[in-house]
C-alpha cells in the first residue's frame, strides 16, 4: 500500500455559530488556511475530494485548481477518513500528487446550505419515515436500549461518556461547551429521545476543516511535522436503522477497523490516542468494542472508571468531541484534526508524545464506516 | 397541522402494500436457503438468489428496541412523546413500527413483549403497526 502523509491540517478561523459564511465559504476558508499551514499555494494541488454539496467540482473551481484526480464519495460523517484513504491509493498509482480534502457545513446557521429530504418513494419514505423519525436524534438512538437490556448498560454510564468528554473540552478554548458537567446534569437535561437526554446528544455547528495529503517521499518538505497514514479502511452496513443486523454492536465499525490495523499492522494495544465519531454518547461505548480496546460489554464501564479522561490509559476525544467541540453534521473532519494535533505535539488538551493515534468515523446512522491509523513515523 | 409522512409504493414494493391494504403482512422469502427477509426486494440478502417468492407472515413480534421521541415529526404532534420501534417478526426479519393500545412509556414497553401486527390507514396506503398481543398491556 502506498505510503502518504497528511502534509498540511487546518480548520476554520472559528468553529461554532458562523452566520456570516455559507457552506461554501467555510469550504474555502479551511482549504486556504491548510494551504498556509503546509506553505503550499492552489497551484501545488492536482487532486480535490469532498462530498457531493458543494462538491469537489464546485471547491476546485472557487479555488482555481485544475484537477487530475477528483472523489466525490458522500457517505456521510466519514466521508472524510474515506478521501484520505481513496487519496492514498490515488497518489500510490500516480493519478495524482497533491490531495486537498474540504469540509465546510453551516449546519446550525445553514447559510448556503443543500436541501436534505428523501422522498416518500424512497425504501427510507417507505419503511421508516411514517414512523415519525425526525432526524439522527430518532434514528441513530434506537439501538441502545437494545445494548443496556444485553450488556447491563446503565443510564449513568451512558451519561458518563458526556461527562469525561466535557472534562477535555474544559481544556479546548475553542469547544463551544466547556463548564463541567455531572452525571446528574446529564440525566437532568431534557429528553430528547428516551433513554437520550439534550447533553448525549451532539451539538449543531458552523465550521470547517482541510486537509493535504501527498507522497511520504516529500515528508520534512513542509513547515509541520508530517503525520504518517500508517493504515486505512472503510466498510458499510445498511441505509436503515432498522435493518442493522445486532443493535449491540456496528459490522461497518468492526470491518473498517479491522482493515485498518491489519494494513498498519498494529493492535489496539499500541494505541497512544484515539478519536471515535461522537453524534451520541453511545458511539464511543460501540466504537471501543469494535475496535477491540475492551471486550463486549465492557466499554460502559471502562469509560465511567476513568480510562479515557484526560490523565486516563487511553486518551479519547481528547477536542471535546461533537458532544462539546463542535458538530457541523459531517463531524469527521474534526476527528481527523485533533488527531494530526495530536500526533504533531500541537493539540490544546495534548497528550504526551503519542506515536500512533487511531480515528474512527461514522456516517449516517450506522450506515458507513471509515477508519484511519496515523502516526509519527512511517512503519 | 403537516400531515405525517405517507409511503409512495414502487413496482417491486407494491406487493408489500396491496398485503396491507387487505389485512396481511406479506413479506419475502429465499426458495433456495428459505431467509424470510424485509424490505421488498428482488434478490435475495442472504445468499443471492433471485428465486423468491412472497408469503404472508404470521403477525406475531417481539419488541427489539426503540426511542421515545419528545420531538415530535411534522403530524405527530398530538402523539408525542410517541415511540419509535424496531419489532422482529416471529419469521426473523426485523421493521420499524409504532406502537399501538399500549401506553408509549418506559415502565409500559419492555423489551421481547409480545407483539401482533394491525394496520393504520396513511394517506394511499395501510400502515403496519404493532400492538401488545396479551391480554393486557
Amino acid at each position: 500500500m502506498s505510503r502518504v502523509i497528511i502534509a498540511g491540517a487546518a480548520e476554520t478561523d472559528q468553529v461554532g455559530k458562523l452566520p456570516a459564511r455559507s457552506t461554501l465559504q467555510l469550504h474555502l476558508e479551511a482549504a486556504l488556511n491548510t494551504l498556509a499551514d503546509a506553505g503550499l499555494t492552489t497551484k501545488d494541488l492536482d487532486g480535490i475530494a469532498t462530498v457531493s454539496f458543494p462538491g469537489p467540482v464546485q471547491v476546485a473551481h472557487s479555488l482555481g485548481i485544475t484537477p487530475r484526480w477528483m472523489d466525490g464519495t458522500a457517505v456521510g460523517g466519514t466521508s472524510f477518513l474515506l478521501h484520505v484513504r481513496h487519496a492514498a491509493a490515488a497518489i500510490s498509482a500516480g493519478h495524482a500528487s497533491t490531495v486537498l480534502i474540504t469540509h465546510g457545513e453551516s449546519g446550525r446557521s445553514r447559510v448556503g446550505t443543500s436541501r436534505y429530504a428523501l422522498s416518500p418513494s424512497s425504501v427510507y419514505g417507505q419503511f421508516e419515515a411514517p414512523y415519525g423519525t425526525f432526524g439522527p436524534t430518532t434514528s441513530f438512538t434506537i439501538p441502545v436500549l437494545r445494548y443496556m437490556k444485553e450488556y447491563g448498560l446503565t443510564h449513568e454510564q451512558l451519561a458518563c461518556v458526556a461527562v469525561v468528554q466535557r472534562r477535555w473540552a474544559a481544556k479546548n478554548p475553542r469547544a463551544m461547551f466547556r463548564d463541567p458537567i455531572t452525571v446528574d446534569d446529564v440525566l437532568a437535561s431534557r429528553i430528547v429521545a428516551w433513554p437520550f437526554h439534550l447533553l448525549e446528544c451532539c451539538l449543531v455547528t458552523d465550521g470547517g476543516g482541510a486537509l493535504i495529503v501527498t507522497s511520504a517521499d516529500r515528508a520534512g518538505d513542509f513547515p509541520k511535522p508530517a503525520v504518517h497514514v500508517l493504515g486505512t479502511g472503510e466498510s458499510a452496513e445498511t441505509p436503515l436503522i432498522s435493518q442493522m443486523a445486532d443493535f449491540t454492536q456496528s459490522r461497518a465499525f468492526r470491518l473498517a477497523g479491522q482493515a485498518a490495523f491489519a494494513e498498519a499492522g498494529i493492535a489496539a494495544r499500541d494505541v497512544d490516542h484515539l478519536m471515535i465519531y461522537d453524534a451520541f454518547a453511545h458511539l464511543p461505548i460501540y466504537g471501543l468494542e469494535a475496535l477491540g480496546f475492551v471486550a463486549k460489554g465492557e466499554a460502559g464501564p471502562f469509560i465511567a472508571d476513568g480510562n479515557t479522561e484526560p490523565g486516563g490509559s487511553l486518551p479519547l476525544n481528547t477536542n471535546g468531541g461533537g458532544l462539546s467541540y463542535t458538530h457541523t453534521g459531517m463531524y469527521g473532519m474534526f476527528a481527523i484534526q485533533e488527531a494530526v494535533r495530536q500526533i504533531r505535539g500541537e493539540a490544546a488538551a495534548q497528550v504526551a508524545g503519542p506515536e500512533v493515534s487511531v480515528v474512527l468515523g461514522n456516517g449516517g446512522m450506522f450506515a458507513t464506516a471509515g477508519v484511519l491509523v496515523l502516526g509519527r513515523q512511517p512503519r | 397541522m403537516a400531515e405525517k409522512a405517507a409511503p409512495v409504493p414502487t413496482p417491486e414494493t407494491q406487493a408489500f402494500w396491496d398485503g396491507c391494504a387487505v389485512g396481511e403482512l406479506r413479506i419475502q422469502r429465499c426458495l433456495d436457503c428459505g431467509e424470510a427477509y424485509f424490505y421488498p426486494r428482488p434478490v435475495c440478502p442472504r445468499c443471492g438468489s433471485q428465486h423468491v417468492e412472497w408469503f404472508t407472515a404470521s403477525g406475531a413480534a417481539t419488541l427489539y428496541s426503540y426511542v421515545i421521541n419528545h420531538r415530535p415529526a411534522p403530524g405527530f404532534e398530538d402523539e408525542a412523546p410517541y415511540a419509535i420501534a424496531v419489532v422482529q417478526l416471529a419469521e426473523g426479519p426485523r421493521m420499524m413500527a409504532n406502537l399501538t393500545g399500549v401506553r408509549n412509556t418506559p415502565e409500559d414497553l419492555v423489551l421481547d413483549m409480545p407483539l401482533r401486527v394491525t394496520f393504520e390507514r396513511r394517506g394511499e396506503v395501510s400502515l403496519p403497526l404493532f400492538t401488545p398481543a396479551g391480554p393486557t398491556a
